[in-house]
C-alpha cells in the first residue's frame, strides 16, 4: 500500500518537518516525527485543515530509544485519512505544549498524560488530575516504566478542586459516584439556581482498573481478552480494535470469512445496545412500558448469543487473525430470523414512540448540542450524527467487510435528545440490514490466518466504528511478540464533554434523560 | 353496646381498615403496571413484606440529623393515620366526622408534609431539600385546588363534615353538573398528591428527578417502612375519599350488620378499579416536564373553581 504523504506535504508547506516512521502500519495511516517545538503548531494545522482530533497519549521509548519518552496525536480527515504525530519529549523534565485551544477535547487526555507520565503540559488551561485521584500519592505515575504494576498504593488525603460558582441562590448538588440504580460509578457536580443548571463538572475516574500498564508485556492472544474488556458493553468493538492493530502492526490480513463474522458480531452488539439504551431512555421519562419491550428484545438477543457463540455478550469471540467462532447454515438462519424479526418488532415499538405525545414532549429540545459546538469538540458516534457531523468509520475507512457494504448514516440536524434516539432507532435499522446481507452472503473460506506476532518496535494504529463511536487503538511490540505499549481511546473521552455542554439549557430533572441519550462509558474513558 | 358505642368501634374499624389495607392497594397498582408492561411483576402481598423487611433492619441515621428527622416517621405516619380516620369507608355516619372536617383533614395531611419537608432539609443533604423545595412549590398550589373541589361538594351539603357531604352526595336524585367538575379536579390533584405519574413517578432510582422520594433518600429501617406505609395510607385515603364523595352508592347508612358488610365489598370493589384506571394511566404517560407541573396543578384549581360557578350558576334555588 502507498504511504499517505498528505499530511507530511501539507506540513512541509507550513514549515513544520516530519519524517516518515517505517515500523509502523498501515501505510496509509502514517506515523510522522515532528520536532517538539512544532507540536502546537501542527495541532493549529489540522484545524485549519478542517480536520478531527482522535487521540492523544505519551509512551515511553521501543527497543533503540528506551530512555526516551514520546508524545502522541492522531488527527483524521474525512477523505485523507488518519495521521498520527510523534514528539520525542526532552529526557530531563519532559514537557510537551497544550493542545487544548486547538482541540479542547484534548486536555483530559493531556491531563492522564500529565499524571500518568510526568509528563509537564505547558499552557493547560485545567491542569488539575483526571483520572489519577486526589488519594493517590502525587509522585505516583503508573504509566512510568520504573512504576512496578504490583505497587501498592498508600491512601494519601487530597481533595479535587471543583469549579465553584458564588452569588445568591447557586447551590451546588453531588451526584455520585454511588448511585440508586445500577449504573457505572461516576460523580456529577451540578452548580444551579433553583432548577437551572449553570454548570455541570463531570469527576470520572472510579473505574480504574490499570489496563494499559497490565497490557505490557502481554502475548497478544492473551492481551485481547483485556484490550476487549476496556468498557464491557464495547467488548467486541475493543476486541476487534486491538485485533486490527496487532494485525496491521504484523501485516496479517485476515479472511474475508472472518472480517464478515466479526461485523456480524459488531452490528449485533450496536443493535442490542441502541434497543437497551432506547428503552432506558423512555424509562427515565417513566414510560416504562418501553423500557420493559426493549430489554426483552434484548434479552432474546443475548440468549440467541448464548446459544449460538456460548456469551451473552459476545466477549471474547475475536482473536489475532481472525475469529474463534463459525455460523453452520443452520445456526445462519437462526441468526437471520431473529435479527429480521428484531428489526419489526422495533419499527412497531418505535411507532408507539413517536406516537406519544407525552414522551415527544419530554425528547424534542431537549439538551440540544449545535453543530458548532459539536466540532468544536469533536463528538463522535450517534451523539456526533444528531448533531450534524456525519462521521462513521465504517463508511470513510471502510475497513473489511464494509468496503463491500454499502452503510448508510443517519443524518441528525438538531442535536437534541430526540435526534439522538432518532438516530439510534435509524441505526438499529441498518445494523439489521447490514447483518442480513453479510449473512446472505457469508464468504466460505477460513476462520483465522496464522498469527505471527511482527519484531520488536513495530507498532500499529486501528480505528473502529463501535455503537458509541470511533475506537482507536494502538500498539507496539517489544522483544519475543510482547506488547511494549497498547492505548485505547474510548469514544466516550470525547463525547462525556457534549453532556456536558447538552444539559446547560436543561432543567434539573431533564439531566438523566439527557446523560442516558448519550449514554457515555465510564469505564472506556478511565482504563 | 349503645348506638354510639357501635359507631365508634365501628369509626375504629374503619380506620384500622385503612392502615392495614392500604398496602394491599400499593401491590394491586404494582401487579396491574407489571401486568400492562407484559411482565409478571411481584406478589400482590409483596408491599406488606416489604415493609416486614424495612421493620426488621436497623435504622441508620445521618450524624448530622436531628430529632426533627427521627421523629418525622411517627408524625408522618399518625397524621396521615388520623387523617384516613375521618373519611367513611363503609359506613356514613361517624362520630369522629364530628371531630375533624374536610378542613381538618387537608391540615393533617398538610401537617405531615410540613414535617417531611423540614426533615428532607434536616440532614443537609442536597437532594433533600431539593425535594423539599419542589414539594412545598406544588403543595402551594395542590392544596388550594384540593380544598376547592371539597368546597364545591360541602356548598351543596351546607356542611364540611365529611358525613353529611357523603350523605349529601349519596341522596343526590340526579347528576350535578359542578359534581363533575369537582371530581376531575380532585382526579388530578390527587395523582399529584400522591407522587404518581405523570407528576413524580414513586418507583424511580434517578435522584435528581424525584420529589417525594428525594426527601426521603436517607431514611431506612423502621423509618422508612412508617414513611412508605403513610404514603400507601395516603393514596387509599384520597381513593375512599373520591369514592365516598362521588361514587357513594352502596355505602351503609345504617350500623347494621348487611349493609355494612354489603358496603365493604362495594368499597372494595371501587378501590380496585381505581386502582386499575390508575396503573392504566400510569402505564400510558410519561413524566411531564416539572416546570410544567405548576400548569397541571391549576388547571386542576380551575376547574374546581369553575365548579363552583356552576353550582352558584345552575344549581342553587333550581
Amino acid at each position: 500500500m502507498t504511504v499517505n504523504t498528505w499530511f507530511a506535504e501539507k506540513m512541509g508547506n507550513h514549515g513544520i518537518h516530519s519524517t516518515y516512521l517505517e515500523d509502523h502500519h498501515p501505510a496509509h495511516m502514517p506515523c510522522l516525527e515532528i520536532r517538539l517545538i512544532d507540536w502546537s503548531s501542527a495541532a493549529q494545522l489540522a484545524r485549519q485543515l478542517d480536520m478531527r482530533f482522535t487521540a492523544l497519549w505519551a509512551a515511553e521509548g521501543g527497543k533503540h530509544d528506551e530512555h526516551l519518552r514520546y508524545a502522541y496525536m492522531v488527527f483524521a480527515h474525512p477523505k485523507h485519512r488518519h495521521v498520527m504525530l510523534r514528539a520525542a519529549l526532552r529526557e530531563n523534565e519532559p514537557a510537551v505544549s497544550s493542545i487544548s485551544e486547538h482541540f479542547i477535547a484534548a486536555m483530559r487526555m493531556e491531563r492522564v498524560i500529565q499524571e500518568m507520565f510526568a509528563i509537564e503540559v505547558s499552557g493547560i488551561p485545567d491542569p488539575r488530575p483526571w483520572l489519577k485521584h486526589e488519594h493517590w500519592p502525587a509522585d505516583a505515575h503508573p504509566l512510568c516504566g520504573d512504576f512496578a504494576a504490583d505497587t501498592v498504593m498508600p491512601r494519601c488525603p487530597g481533595e479535587y478542586p471543583f469549579i465553584k460558582a458564588e452569588g445568591s441562590g447557586v447551590y451546588e448538588i453531588p451526584v455520585g459516584p454511588v448511585h440508586a440504580g445500577i449504573i457505572e460509578p461516576g460523580h456529577f457536580r451540578f452548580l444551579a439556581v433553583g432548577e437551572h443548571i449553570l454548570n455541570l463538572e463531570q469527576r470520572l475516574g472510579y473505574t480504574h482498573k490499570g489496563i494499559e500498564k497490565r497490557l505490557q508485556g502481554q502475548q497478544a492472544e492473551q492481551a485481547i481478552h483485556l484490550a476487549s474488556r476496556a468498557s464491557g458493553d464495547m467488548t467486541v468493538a475493543f476486541g476487534w480494535a486491538f485485533a486490527r492493530a496487532v494485525e496491521a502492526a504484523a501485516g496479517v490480513v485476515i479472511p474475508a470469512r472472518a472480517s464478515a463474522l466479526r461485523a456480524i458480531l459488531c452490528e449485533r452488539e450496536r443493535m442490542a445496545n441502541h434497543i437497551g439504551d432506547i428503552g432506558a431512555i423512555c424509562n427515565d421519562a417513566s414510560f416504562a412500558f418501553m423500557h420493559a419491550q426493549m430489554q426483552r428484545l434484548r434479552e432474546d438477543m443475548a440468549r440467541l448469543h448464548k446459544q449460538l457463540f456460548g456469551h451473552r455478550l459476545l466477549m471474547d469471540l475475536i482473536k489475532p487473525g481472525g475469529v474463534s467462532v463459525d455460523l453452520n447454515a443452520e445456526q445462519n438462519l437462526l441468526l437471520r430470523q431473529q435479527t429480521s424479526a428484531l428489526a419489526i418488532e422495533v419499527e412497531s415499538l418505535r411507532s408507539i414512540y413517536a406516537d406519544h405525545s407525552g414522551m415527544q414532549e419530554r425528547v424534542i429540545g431537549s439538551g440540544p448540542v449545535s453543530l458548532e459546538e459539536a466540532i468544536s469538540i469533536g463528538m463522535t458516534g450517534y451523539a456526533g450524527r444528531a448533531s450534524g457531523i456525519y462521521v462513521d468509520e465504517r463508511v470513510e475507512e471502510a475497513y473489511p467487510p464494509y468496503d463491500r457494504l454499502n452503510v448508510r448514516i443517519p443524518e441528525g440536524r438538531d442535536g437534541d435528545v430526540a435526534t439522538r434516539v432518532w438516530v439510534r432507532f435509524e441505526e438499529i435499522a441498518e445494523s439489521a440490514r447490514l447483518i442480513e446481507t453479510l449473512l446472505g452472503d457469508l464468504p466460505d473460506d477460513d476462520l483465522c490466518s496464522a498469527w505471527q506476532a511482527p519484531d520488536a518496535g513495530v507498532s500499529g494504529l486501528a480505528c473502529i466504528e463501535s455503537w458509541r463511536g470511533e475506537i482507536v487503538c494502538w500498539v507496539r511490540f517489544g522483544n519475543q511478540g510482547r506488547i511494549d505499549r497498547c492505548t485505547l481511546h474510548d469514544p466516550s473521552e470525547v463525547n462525556w464533554l457534549g453532556l456536558e455542554l447538552a444539559v446547560r439549557h436543561v432543567p434539573l430533572p431533564d439531566f438523566p434523560l439527557n446523560n442516558k441519550s448519550f449514554n457515555c462509558s465510564y469505564s472506556g474513558n478511565d482504563l | 353496646m349503645s348506638l354510639s358505642m357501635t359507631l365508634w368501634v365501628l369509626n375504629l374499624a374503619q380506620a384500622a381498615l385503612m392502615v392495614l389495607a392500604a398496602p394491599l392497594l400499593a401491590g394491586i397498582i404494582q401487579k396491574c403496571k407489571a401486568r400492562l408492561q407484559n411482565r409478571r411483576g411481584a406478589p400482590i402481598l409483596q408491599p406488606y413484606r416489604n415493609l416486614l423487611k424495612l421493620f426488621g433492619k436497623e435504622a441508620l441515621l445521618a450524624e448530622n440529623a436531628s430529632w426533627i428527622f427521627r421523629t418525622t416517621p411517627y408524625v408522618l405516619f399518625t397524621t396521615t393515620a388520623l387523617a384516613a380516620s375521618v373519611v367513611p369507608v363503609f359506613l356514613v355516619d361517624l362520630p369522629s366526622a364530628l371531630i375533624a372536617d374536610v378542613i381538618a383533614m387537608a391540615a393533617l395531611l398538610a401537617l405531615a408534609r410540613f414535617w417531611l419537608a423540614l426533615a428532607g432539609m434536616d440532614i443537609g443533604t442536597a437532594f433533600g431539600g431539593m425535594g423539599a423545595s419542589r414539594e412545598m412549590t406544588f403543595s402551594a398550589m395542590a392544596e388550594p385546588a384540593m380544598l376547592m373541589s371539597m368546597f364545591v361538594m360541602s356548598l351543596g351539603a351546607h356542611s364540611t363534615n365529611l358525613s353529611t357531604m357523603v350523605q349529601h352526595a349519596l341522596h343526590l336524585d340526579h347528576l350535578l353538573p359542578s359534581v363533575a367538575f369537582a371530581l376531575a379536579a380532585l382526579l388530578m390533584v390527587a395523582i399529584a398528591e400522591n407522587g404518581r405519574i405523570p407528576i413524580d413517578n414513586p418507583s424511580t432510582h434517578l435522584e435528581l428527578t424525584m420529589i417525594h422520594e428525594a426527601m426521603i433518600l436517607e431514611y431506612s429501617g423502621r423509618h422508612l417502612a412508617l414513611i412508605e406505609w403513610a404514603s400507601q395510607i395516603k393514596l387509599l385515603l384520597f381513593a375512599t375519599l373520591i369514592i365516598s364523595l362521588f361514587v357513594p352508592w352502596g355505602i351503609a347508612e345504617s350500623p347494621a350488620i348487611q349493609p355494612v358488610l354489603a358496603a365493604l365489598v362495594f368499597w372494595f370493589g371501587k378501590v380496585v378499579l381505581l386502582a386499575v384506571a390508575l396503573a392504566v394511566l400510569e402505564t400510558g404517560l410519561a413524566k411531564i416536564r416539572l416546570f410544567q407541573v405548576p400548569e397541571y396543578l391549576s388547571t386542576a384549581f380551575v376547574l374546581a373553581f369553575l365548579g363552583m360557578l356552576v353550582h352558584y350558576i345552575l344549581e342553587v334555588g333550581a
